[in-house]
């Protein structure tokens, strides 16, 4: 038998240098644990909540459905209400459970009707603000009761895809507001709506116009730079970086080309499909929200933005009570270390 | 005395002999005589021959029946002795077609008078071809034929002459020039510059600069004129194109249209001023023609910005909404867009600016078009002013990896029934609908308002309005003359250059 080659030295508590690397000389099995969680997480199945924000008749809905590639959004669910404009910012959330080869989501999606639509829209953004905050003191609820559920219900947004219309100009007033606001509380993916309107140079023209003014006002969409882990993360959200915001056209009719079928809109000059790289950026989104990013929103969902509401909201509590405007029934419950 | 005989065709000629040579026609050498005779019978023949075509000319325009008036003769009987010896030089067609054109306007122009003599020799041809040297330089433009005496009276009687005057307004107004006004309005990034050029094919936003972000932020409606002078076959058209840059923008937009309102009631109150002022000759009409009012393609239809802004405006100008950017919508989109844009616009009550009915004697070609052009409102536009490669041919339009699209294609747009529309067929019916409806409304608000602010003041009954003159003191008289006095001037410098540049 070999001995190990185990360090004996006595190591000061507040130092932890990292563990000296082992050699194994056969094999052990640790990789297993990949498929143990594999077979755990599919039975439990994953969350994913998503939220879409923009002026009414940009194609949210549409690109809800093409993404996911069934009829989730707030029409499907309510075919026979017209499109009327509301008068304030209303948020209806519809939950759909989707599977996909054994693999289970639970997919909510949260449409905001009535956003920038009015004459006057200051504040139009407060509802939504309120609505992500909500989310988030039901599960900091969750988390401090003493005997806590297993597995807490997650209803936070992992994302909120802003939906810019294609002037072709720049970014207006009430984007800017809207996106300087939301970045700091959840992760913000922009996307220019309905970009069949553009050609490809007008296209980039103004994301690059797009890109600069979000630079300017220090607005930090995702995904964001302060929170790329190694080398490897950065160099790959660096080439989705340039990309931002992505150009989108959403279609959920299907029509025949070159003898197959596809996803597209069918115009008189042209048919313009959905899924084609060469003719706008759904792939890309499409890749980016699901296909490999989606375990990274919520985690930044979860170590970020839920860590630094939750350190206001217990700022908040430590305070002086003279604040009758929180109302929180937990303080009642004697949680004096919060 | 004697006698010498002498031969002329002997060798010897003593000098002596001349002094002595009798200039004797008998005396003459045979030869002599033969050479004399044929020389007088050529020159008399020639004198024949031009006595001979004088008397044939005659006979010719009596054939004709070309008679000269008595009236005429008389007055151009001063004439007639220096236009005499021009009519023997000139040519007969030329006699012939003055002599006839030169009666024809006489018809016109004079009432009838006694039926025409027969010409009597040279004096009534001089007294003819005067007439037709002088009527001449009247400009005739009509073609007239050669009618007889009899058939020309009856004409006479049914045709006074005022059929023309479509051509004589025709040819002041061509020299006067057009001018008119457009006002474009809607959100920014909607296509309101690219229509504009597409529209008019110029370039009238090459200096353009986009605002940066901080100004941005801080953004109010402006107006902003371009003023261009176009000129196509002659005619000319100073269009002035009116920008509202800003409008819809911000993130409060309540009353962002008042600076619109603003700026055209300004424009009919200056009308309104100059057209009750004491000098009314050069008064400059800035009132806005019509208004493009740009909706957005990716609502569901009309936004309540839309609303607000349409019910403001329309009783001001005409307003033509379009669906701008449309090349963003299937077909199927676009139908239901104009259906739902034209049901809220009867809802709401807004009254957009309507084309006149056609009348019943137009032919069934134009009805139909009138038609289409009705149902296809609002017009769903695009605009582009680059030049594509589409099937070998080049188009104006818009390349895109999926296709190309055609912007005079009527099967992809309405812009070419909108610039028919604006441009081709109802320019003039806009400018009348704003002098004779909205400016007219305005004015009668103006008035109102006025004489209910005076009885209110003075508690004095006036049935006539009391209009507010602007009182022009001498100092402003002087200045008025001087500046028409300039213009004149100017005029008269434009023409002499013109000319110039012609007899180059």
């Amino acid at each position: 038998m070999e001995p190990s080659a185990m360090p004996e030295e006595e190591m000061p508590p507040s130092v932890a240098p990292s563990p000296a690397g082992c050699q194994l000389f056969g094999y052990v099995g640790i990789e297993a644990v990949l498929d143990q969680m594999k077979i755990k997480t599919m039975k439990t199945g994953f969350e994913f909540n998503i939220m879409v924000v923009g002026q009414s008749g940009l194609g949210k809905s549409t690109m809800v459905n093409t993404l996911f590639k069934s009829k989730v959004s707030r029409k499907a669910s309510q075919p026979s209400q017209e499109e009327r404009i509301p008068k304030t910012v209303q948020l209806q959330s519809v939950t759909h459970v989707i599977e996909e080869k054994g693999v289970k989501m639970k997919l909510t999606v949260t449409d905001t009707p009535g956003f920038g639509d009015q004459i006057n829209n200051e504040n139009c953004w407060d509802p939504i603000i309120k609505y992500i905050n909500e989310q988030y003191e039901r599960y900091l609820r969750e988390e401090i009761l003493i005997t806590r559920k297993r597995k807490i219900p997650d209803t936070r947004v992992h994302g909120c895809v802003y939906f810019i219309p294609p002037t072709g100009h720049w970014l207006r007033p009430l984007d800017l507001e809207f996106m300087r606001r939301l970045s700091k509380i959840v992760n913000v993916v922009p996307v220019i709506a309905k970009a069949d309107t553009l050609t490809l140079e007008e296209r980039a023209e103004f994301k690059q116009q797009i890109q600069a003014d979000l630079k300017t006002h220090a607005i930090s969409v995702y995904p964001q730079e302060d929170f790329d882990q190694d080398p490897d993360d950065r160099v790959l959200n660096d080439r989705i970086r340039e990309k931002i915001p992505f150009a989108v056209v959403g279609a959920d009719q299907e029509h025949q080309v070159n003898g197959k079928r596809v996803l597209g809109r069918k115009t008189k000059w042209g048919i313009i499909e959905v899924e084609n790289p060469a003719h706008c950026e759904f792939p890309l989104l499409r890749d980016l929200l699901i296909r490999s990013h989606l375990q990274d929103l919520k985690d930044i969902t979860h170590n970020v933005h839920y860590e630094s509401y939750r350190v206001r909201r217990l700022n908040e509590s430590n305070r002086p009570a003279l604040s009758p405007l929180n109302g929180l029934p937990g303080k009642a419950e004697g949680s004096s270390d919060l | 005395m004697e006698t010498k005989h002498i031969s002329l065709t002997s060798p010897s000629m003593p000098a002596v002999l001349i002094q002595d040579f009798p200039l004797d026609f008998e005396a003459l050498n045979l030869e002599a005589r033969f050479l004399f005779i044929p020389f007088v019978c050529v020159v008399g023949f020639g004198i024949g021959c031009v006595f001979l075509c004088f008397f044939f000319i005659n006979g010719l325009c009596l054939l004709l029946g070309v008679a000269p008036r008595r009236g005429f003769r008389r007055r151009r009987g001063a004439v007639a002795g220096g236009a005499g010896p021009a009519a023997g030089r000139g040519a007969l067609p030329a006699l012939a077609g003055a002599g006839g054109a030169g009666a024809a306007p006489a018809a016109h122009t004079h009432s009838p008078s006694p039926p025409g003599r027969a010409p009597s020799g040279t004096p009534a041809l001089g007294s003819r071809a005067g007439r037709a040297a002088g009527t001449m330089s009247t400009g005739m433009r009509y073609k007239s034929k050669l009618v007889n005496p009899e058939e020309k009276q009856d004409h006479e009687k049914q045709y006074v002459g005022f059929a023309t005057l479509p051509n004589q307004v025709h040819r002041k107004s061509v020299k006067k020039g057009f001018d008119f006004t457009l006002m474009v309005a809607g959100e920014s990034g909607l296509g309101k510059s690219t229509l504009v050029n597409s529209l008019f094919l110029t370039d009238l936003y090459k200096d353009r600069k986009l605002l940066n972000a901080e100004e941005r932020i801080n953004q109010t409606v402006e107006i902003v004129k371009h003023t261009v002078d176009i000129e196509e076959k002659g005619v000319k058209l100073k269009l002035t194109i009116v920008d509202t840059p800003g409008f819809g923008d911000a993130v409060n937009n309540t009353e962002c249209w008042k600076p619109i309102t603003d700026y055209i009631d300004q424009q009919f109150e200056q009308y309104f001023r100059d057209e009750s002022g004491l000098n009314r000759k050069n008064i400059q009409d800035n009132r806005v023609h019509c208004c493009l009012y740009f909706i957005s393609p990716f609502g569901h239809g009309l936004r309540p910005v839309d609303v607000e802004f349409m019910k403001a405006l329309h009783e001001k100008v005409n307003i033509v909404p379009l669906i701008a950017k449309a090349d963003c919508l299937i077909p199927s989109e676009i139908r239901k867009l104009k259906e739902r844009i034209r049901e809220e616009i009867d809802k709401f009550g807004i009254k957009v600016y309507q084309f006149p009915e056609c009348d019943s004697d137009e032919d069934e070609e134009f009805k139909q078009q009138d038609r289409e052009l009705k149902e296809s409102a609002p017009f769903a536009v695009i605009g582009s002013n680059t030049v594509v490669e589409a099937k070998g041919q080049r188009v104006r339009g818009r390349l895109y990896p999926w296709g190309i699209v055609e912007v005079e294609n009527q099967a992809h747009c309405d812009f070419v029934k909108l610039r028919n529309m604006l441009i081709r067929t109802h320019m003039h019916d806009l400018k009348d609908v704003t002098c004779d409806v909205h400016y007219e409304n305005y004015r009668a608000q103006c008035i109102q308002q006025m004489t209910s602010k005076l009885t209110q003041d003075n508690r004095i009954e006036s049935p006539i309005p009391i209009l507010p003159l602007p009182t022009p003191d001498t100092e402003t008289e002087k200045l008025i003359k001087m500046k028409d006095e300039e213009l004149r001037r100017m005029q008269e410098m434009l023409q002499k250059m013109q000319q110039q540049m012609q007899d180059q």
